[in-house]
């Protein structure tokens, strides 16, 4: 005769549960590329916030005795076309892009998760509709979006990272969907239903913590991504606006217009949105292998 | 397959329907109107003649008449004229079309056949010196903004080679040679990133299929390495490639908007740049609604090819 055991687990088998800073940290340790990105990022943010004390000059100061001098231990950097130090303007510049890059991000996030919450936990019609909202808005390329959004709205540093929110939301709503659909299917989701609970309480206390992972993963690369479009609105002259310090602004102003006289100007700017990029496209990719193996194919 | 490709062309309307309604709508948040913005910043063109020229474009029209009167321009290939030139902007398309086309392929040559064998290369010598080279190229192409590629690469050709490419744009069927020195170091620039991306996923596709089953089985019956590569891992792992490319379009299109700009080609990416600029709202709406169609008819034609070449997908 078959034995029923008297008392059936209702619990699902505990798993190994790493804390994700431990998580992070083992990969970091396994992947030291991770932790170069990570070293990349803190001096990138440092910079950023302490741009007034590492800025050796005023990046608005001219001094046209000594424009377009090359690099020498005064100006690291050199200067531009009206005698200001590229270093202190691109160390400024640090502030447009990461502030840009953060405040983009977070709208879009924000807004993606909201859409992406709503669609996941409703489906149905609401779902349908949204969907291919979403669908419509992906269907034009985010720089073409953003471009033809600060068409609109005229072009500032506040609009392009408004375009930029924009251009986010849609990926980070499917993202947050995908993720609450699957979290739905989980039966501690079911039992909470079961219970009574509100939805708003099952959505923030079921449901949101399952999302969060993919969600900063998916941030962390857009923040690359963010600061890259910023620098190629500024370059196309419908971002920043002179004489504000942007590194997109300051390769079209001065870069191209004296390449071939003084490369510096065009060198340093791109080099600093290059590392600046790779930075967070690098650690991006920690994240996803610390966090959310799942999404590693699809990036 | 008929079914499948009957059931993806059908998803592809209501998409683009809504996208059209999208720019549309963008178009018409203007603060004022398009017109006022445009006009208003100049400052001297009197109140008749504002209302005569919004009669004139129909922007004294409903809403909802304008956009259909826009969709049905746009359907009947002849979507008005530019504020700003006066030119029909079908006429300015013509033009340019063709320039974005040439250096979208290009581009696209050159990536492809740069990423794919440094993929294979990177996956069959894995962790290798080989290898390391080849995937901080893939890096390095995916954080290089191409307007700072294509100002080095002006630069230094400049400063090195003492050349740049020739100003002016020439046809292919006026001077083949001119023409393709035009347009090489652009398609080269843009290129590099589709490349880049091509390359990542060319690399762990073909990681993963050299340990299937079936690859063991070519090994054991001792075939030489390149056939096992070339003829049976290469043809299953080019299948995910070919989405990766295809989710790269949208970035290469968008691509064409910067590289145009920087080599002065006269292309759908400059004359759309140039719009916005200008604030040539009808040119802008036209060019970003050809664009988005463009690519879910691309995007359509990468998911057709991807169910020709796996036929689980369009018996789903």
């Amino acid at each position: 005769m078959a034995t029923v055991p008297l008392r059936v687990p209702l619990e699902e088998p505990a798993g190994t549960t790493i804390n994700r800073a431990h998580a992070l940290w083992l990969t970091m340790k396994r992947k030291p590329l991770g932790a170069v990105s990570a070293a990349l990022l803190v001096v990138l943010v440092l910079t950023a916030i302490f741009a007034d004390v590492l800025a050796p000059y005023d990046p608005l100061a001219t001094q046209p005795e000594i424009r377009l001098s090359a690099p020498t231990r005064a100006h690291p950097f050199g200067t531009d076309d009206i005698g200001r130090d590229v270093l202190s303007r691109i160390i400024y510049g640090s502030r447009i892009s990461l502030w840009v890059g953060l405040l983009a991000v977070g709208i879009g996030t924000a807004a993606g998760m909201v859409i992406g919450l709503l669609c996941g936990y409703c489906e149905g019609r609401l779902d349908l509709i949204v969907q291919r909202v979403m669908d419509a808005i992906q269907a034009i390329p985010g720089l073409v979006l953003a471009l033809a959004i600060v068409s609109v709205l005229k072009p500032s540093t506040t609009n392009a990272m408004l375009a930029i929110a924009i251009v986010i939301i849609p990926g980070n709503s499917r993202i947050v969907r995908g993720a609450v659909l699957s979290a739905k299917q989980n039966r501690y989701v079911e039992a909470a239903q079961a219970l009574g609970c509100r939805h708003p309480r099952i959505i923030a206390t079921h449901i949101l913590p399952n999302v969060t992972a993919p969600i900063l993963v998916i941030a962390s690369i857009w923040l690359g991504n963010a600061i890259l479009i910023e620098a190629t609105l500024s370059f196309l002259g419908v971002g920043t606006q002179p004489p504000t310090p942007s590194w997109g602004l300051m390769l079209s102003s001065t870069g191209r217009a004296f390449m071939e006289q003084a490369p510096w100007l065009a060198i340093f700017p791109g080099l600093a949105i290059s590392l600046a990029v790779l930075g967070f496209n690098l650690f991006g990719d920690t994240l996803r292998d610390a966090w959310d193996p799942k999404l590693r194919r699809q990036g | 397959m008929h079914k499948y490709v009957i059931r993806r062309l059908l998803l592809a309307i209501p998409v683009l329907l809504l996208s059209s309604l999208i720019v549309f709508g963008l178009m018409r948040v203007m603060p004022g109107d398009a017109l006022i913005a445009l006009m208003g910043e100049s400052g001297n063109v009197g109140q008749k003649e504002l209302a005569k020229l919004r009669k004139d474009l129909g922007l004294d029209r409903p809403y909802h008449e304008q956009y259909l009167l826009w969709l049905w321009q746009m359907v009947s290939f002849s979507p008005g004229d530019s504020i700003f030139t006066n030119e029909p902007i079908s006429v300015s398309l013509k033009k340019a079309i063709p320039v974005t086309l040439e250096l979208a392929a290009l581009a696209i040559v050159l990536g492809i056949t740069i990423a794919v064998p440094i993929g294979v290369l990177s996956a069959t010598r894995q962790d290798t010196t080989a290898d390391y080279a080849g995937r901080v190229v893939a890096v390095s192409g995916l954080s290089i903004p191409d307007f700072w590629l294509a100002t080095l690469v002006i630069t230094f050709s400049a400063i090195w080679v003492h050349w740049i490419p020739p100003i002016g744009y020439v046809s292919f069927w006026d001077s083949p040679w001119r023409n393709l020195q035009q347009f090489l170091l652009p398609a080269a620039v843009l290129g590099y990133r589709l490349a880049a991306a091509t390359m990542r996923m060319t690399r762990s596709t073909v990681l993963e299929t050299l340990r299937e089953d079936y690859v063991r089985t070519a090994w054991a019956k001792g075939l030489a390495g390149r056939i096992v590569v070339y003829k049976h891992a290469l043809k299953n792992a080019l299948i995910p490639v070919v989405t990766i490319i295809g989710g790269q379009l949208g970035t290469l299109l968008a691509g064409t908007f910067v590289v145009e700009q920087i080599f002065a080609l006269p292309g759908m990416g400059r004359l759309t740049v140039e719009a916005i600029l200008y604030r040539d709202y009808p040119v802008v709406q036209t060019n970003v609604m050809l664009v988005a169609a463009t690519l879910v008819t691309l995007n359509l034609i990468v998911d057709l090819t991807y169910a020709w070449l796996d036929p689980r997908i369009r018996y789903q």
